[in-house]
C-alpha cells in the first residue's frame, strides 16, 4: 500500500514537469502561467510559423541525420576493434570512447569552440555534425558491443569459417538489433543535444534546442511550450513506433536472458 | 607398437602484459586418448586449450598437429572441434543450422548436411529438437547440441573447455559417463580442460596437472592420485597430510615433537636428511592398539559414505582420517592412531 503511493509520487513529481508544458502550451494569454485561461492552439500556429525556428528544424534534421549515419559505422568499427583487444587494453579505449558521457559538456563545447574558430569554421554546419557524432558515438558503440560475442566468433572459426563468412554468418547477424538500439539512441541523444551545440552554433546553424532556448530568453510566451509539446509528442511517436516494429526490450537488451 | 602423438606443444609461452599464463609447456595427446588439463583458476589450462585451437598466438614455441606445425595457422584451418564452457551456439540459428554450420563451410551438398546433422544428433541423443533455437533448449540439451556440433565436421582433435561446468551436479554426473561413452564411441582423440578432480580422474586417460603456467605432472589417474610429483599435485589431487620429516635410519623418520615413525619408501633414507612425505587420509587408521599413536579428535565431519576425522597427536601434528563407518566421536575424545609404513609417500 505504501509502496503504491510512493511509486505514484515518484510518477507524478517525475511527469508534473511535461504535464506543466503541454497544459501550459494551450494557454491563450501572451504570459506562460499556470493553470491556463482557456483553450488555444495560437502557439501552435506561431511555434509552426516562426521562421527561425523552421531553420533550426531543418538543422536539426540535417545535424541529426548525418551524425548518426557518421556515428553508426565509425561505432561499429570501433566496437569491433574493442572486443578484440587483450582485456587490459581494453579498459583503457573503452574510456577514451565513452568518455563524452562523462566530461561535462561545457568542456567538450569550449574544446569544439576553440578548435572551430582556430579553423575559421565557426558559421559551418560541419562544427555541429562533428560534435553530435562525437556525442553520440559512445551509445553507438556500446549498443554494438552488447551485441557482440568474441566467443561465438571463435565458435565459427573452430568449425572452419575464415573471417569473412564469421562476419557475415555470425556477427552481423547478432549486430543486427543492436544497431537499431544504437541509432534509436543516436537520434534521441542527438535532437535533445543542448549545452555543447550552444557553443558551437550561430543564427545561421543553430539546433532546435538551441534556438528555442534563444527565443525564451526573448520571449516569454507559450509558444516555447507548443513548441516542446510537439517535441515531446515526435519523440513519443518515434520510441512507439519502433517498439512496435521491432520491440523495444529486445533491443535495449531488457529482460533478456540471452 | 609405439603410440602416436597427434597433438604436440613444444616449449609453448604466452605473457598477458607482466602475467605469465604459460611457462613453457611441453605435452604430447597421443592418438585416441583423452587427456585432462587439470588445475585451479588462473593455472593456464584454458590458455594452452586456446593455443591449440589457434585463437591464442603463443610468444614463443610450436604446435603441431600429427607432425604438422600449425603455430602459425588460423583456428578455421586447423580442422579441430572445440565445445566452449558457455556452448557458444549460435542464437540467431537453429540446432540443425547451428550443427550444420561446419558443414555449410566445407561446401558440403545438401543431402549430405541432412544425413550428417541427423547422424550427429542421434550420436548425442538429442532428438526432435533440430528446429528449436538454443534459447528454448536445456542447458544439457544445449552442451549436447554444442557437442554434436563440433563432432559433426569429423576434427582430427576434441578440444573441450569446462563442458560441463554449467550443469548442476545430477545432470554433469549423467553427462561425464556419456561423454565418455561418445568419445570411446567416435574414437577421436580429446583435450580437455577441467578444474574439477573427479571429472579428470573418472574420465581421462591421462591427466596434466598445471600450476602457474606449468605442468606439475602428466599421468594416468591412479599416478597422479597415487604417486603425486609434487606438493601441489598432491594438495590439488584429493585430500592429504603432509609431514616434514628427518630420517632417522633408512626406514624410519622423526617428525614434529620427536615422534618416530617408521616408513617404508622405495629408496631407503641417509639417515639426517630431510624429507617431505604425503599420507592419504584413507591409509590413517584410527582404533585402539600398542602400535597406536595417542591422539585427540578435534573435528568430525560427516558425510554418508565416509567420515572425515581430524586429529592431533599429542606432539601437536594434525592429520586427516576418512573413515567407512563412523565411530561415535566428538572433538576432544582421544583415540589412537595408526600410521601403516607402507602408506607414505615422499614427495618433492
Amino acid at each position: 500500500m505504501i509502496g503504491r503511493v510512493v511509486v505514484g509520487l515518484l510518477v507524478g513529481f517525475m511527469t508534473l514537469p511535461t504535464a506543466v508544458v503541454v497544459v501550459a502550451s494551450f494557454n491563450p494569454t501572451a504570459i506562460l502561467s499556470f493553470p491556463p485561461e482557456g483553450l488555444s492552439l495560437r502557439w501552435y500556429e506561431n511555434a509552426l510559423t516562426y521562421a527561425q525556428f523552421q531553420r533550426a528544424a531543418v538543422n536539426s534534421v540535417i545535424v541529426t541525420g548525418a551524425s548518426a549515419l557518421l556515428a553508426l559505422p565509425i561505432g561499429t568499427a570501433a566496437a569491433l576493434a574493442l572486443v578484440r583487444r587483450p582485456l587490459r587494453a581494453r579498459g583503457f579505449w573503452s574510456a577514451m570512447l565513452l568518455s563524452p558521457l562523462i566530461i561535462p559538456g561545457v568542456a567538450i563545447g569550449l574544446g569544439f569552440l576553440i578548435l572551430a574558430a582556430r579553423f575559421g569554421l565557426l558559421a559551418n554546419r560541419a562544427v555541429l555534425i562533428a560534435v553530435h557524432t562525437v556525442l553520440v558515438l559512445p551509445f553507438v558503440i556500446r549498443s554494438v558491443v552488447a551485441n557482440l560475442d568474441p566467443e561465438l566468433e571463435r565458435a565459427a572459426a573452430s568449425l572452419g569459417a575464415r573471417p569473412r563468412r564469421v562476419f557475415r554468418r555470425v556477427t552481423l547477424p547478432l549486430l543486427r538489433p543492436g544497431l537499431f538500439a544504437a541509432v534509436l539512441f543516436a537520434v534521441i541523444v542527438s535532437v535533445n543535444e543542448f549545452v555543447v551545440s550552444l557553443f558551437v552554433s550561430t543564427r545561421v546553424t543553430e539546433i532546435l534546442p538551441v534556438a528555442m532556448f534563444t527565443y525564451v530568453v526573448n520571449y516569454t510566451d507559450p509558444t516555447m511550450a507548443a513548441l516542446s509539446t510537439l517535441f515531446i509528442g515526435a519523440t513519443l511517436i518515434a520510441v512507439l513506433l519502433t517498439d512496435r516494429l521491432l520491440g523495444l526490450s529486445r533491443i535495449l537488451h531488457i529482460g533478456d536472458d540471452r | 607398437m609405439t603410440a602416436k602423438t597427434v597433438v604436440a606443444l613444444e616449449g609453448v609461452e604466452k605473457a598477458y602484459g607482466s602475467v605469465r599464463a604459460l611457462a613453457g609447456i611441453d605435452l604430447g595427446v597421443i592418438e585416441g586418448e583423452l587427456l585432462a588439463l587439470l588445475g585451479p583458476s588462473g593455472c593456464g589450462k584454458t590458455t594452452t586449450l586456446n593455443v591449440v585451437a589457434g585463437f591464442v598466438q603463443p610468444d614463443r614455441g610450436r604446435v603441431r598437429i600429427d607432425g604438422a606445425d600449425v603455430t602459425a595457422r588460423p583456428a578455421w584451418q586447423r580442422g579441430l572441434g572445440v565445445v566452449f564452457q558457455s556452448y557458444a551456439l549460435f542464437p540467431h540459428m537453429t540446432v540443425a543450422e547451428n550443427v550444420a554450420f561446419g558443414l555449410r563451410e566445407r561446401g558440403a551438398d545438401r543431402a549430405e548436411i541432412v544425413q550428417s546433422v541427423t547422424d550427429a544428433l542421434a550420436l548425442v541423443r538429442l532428438d526432435g529438437v533440430a528446429t528449436l533455437r538454443p534459447g528454448q533448449l536445456s542447458g544439457g540439451m544445449q552442451q549436447r547440441a554444442a557437442l554434436a556440433r563440433a563432432l559433426v565436421i569429423r576434427p582430427r582433435v576434441l578440444l573441450l573447455d569446462e563442458p560441463l561446468a554449467a550443469l548442476d551436479r545430477k545432470l554433469r554426473e549423467e553427462m561425464r559417463t556419456e561423454l565418455k561413452e561418445i568419445q570411446r564411441a567416435v574414437g577421436i582423440t580429446t583435450l580437455f580442460v577441467t578444474h574439477d578432480q573427479h571429472e579428470a580422474l573418472g574420465l581421462s586417460d591421462r591427466i596434466a596437472v598445471m600450476n602457474a603456467g606449468r605442468i606439475e605432472q602428466l599421468g594416468t589417474p591412479r599416478e597422479v592420485y597415487e604417486r603425486p610429483a609434487t606438493r601441489f599435485v598432491a594438495d590439488f589431487i584429493g585430500a592429504s597430510t603432509v609431514l616434514e620429516a628427518r630420517a632417522l635410519e633408512a626406514r624410519a623418520v622423526e617428525i614434529a615433537g620427536g615422534l618416530r615413525i617408521d616408513v617404508r619408501l622405495p629408496r631407503p633414507l641417509v639417515p639426517g636428511e630431510h624429507v617431505r612425505l604425503l599420507i592419504r587420509p584413507e591409509r590413517v587408521e584410527l582404533g585402539e592398539g600398542a602400535d597406536t599413536l595417542a591422539a585427540l579428535v578435534i573435528g568430525v565431519m560427516y558425510l554418508g559414505d565416509h567420515t572425515e576425522v581430524r586429529v592431533e597427536l599429542s606432539s601437536g601434528v594434525r592429520l586427516l582420517a576418512t573413515v567407512r563407518a563412523a565411530p561415535p566421536l566428538g572433538p576432544g575424545d582421544p583415540i589412537g592412531v595408526r600410521l601403516p609404513a607402507d602408506a607414505f609417500l615422499e614427495i618433492a
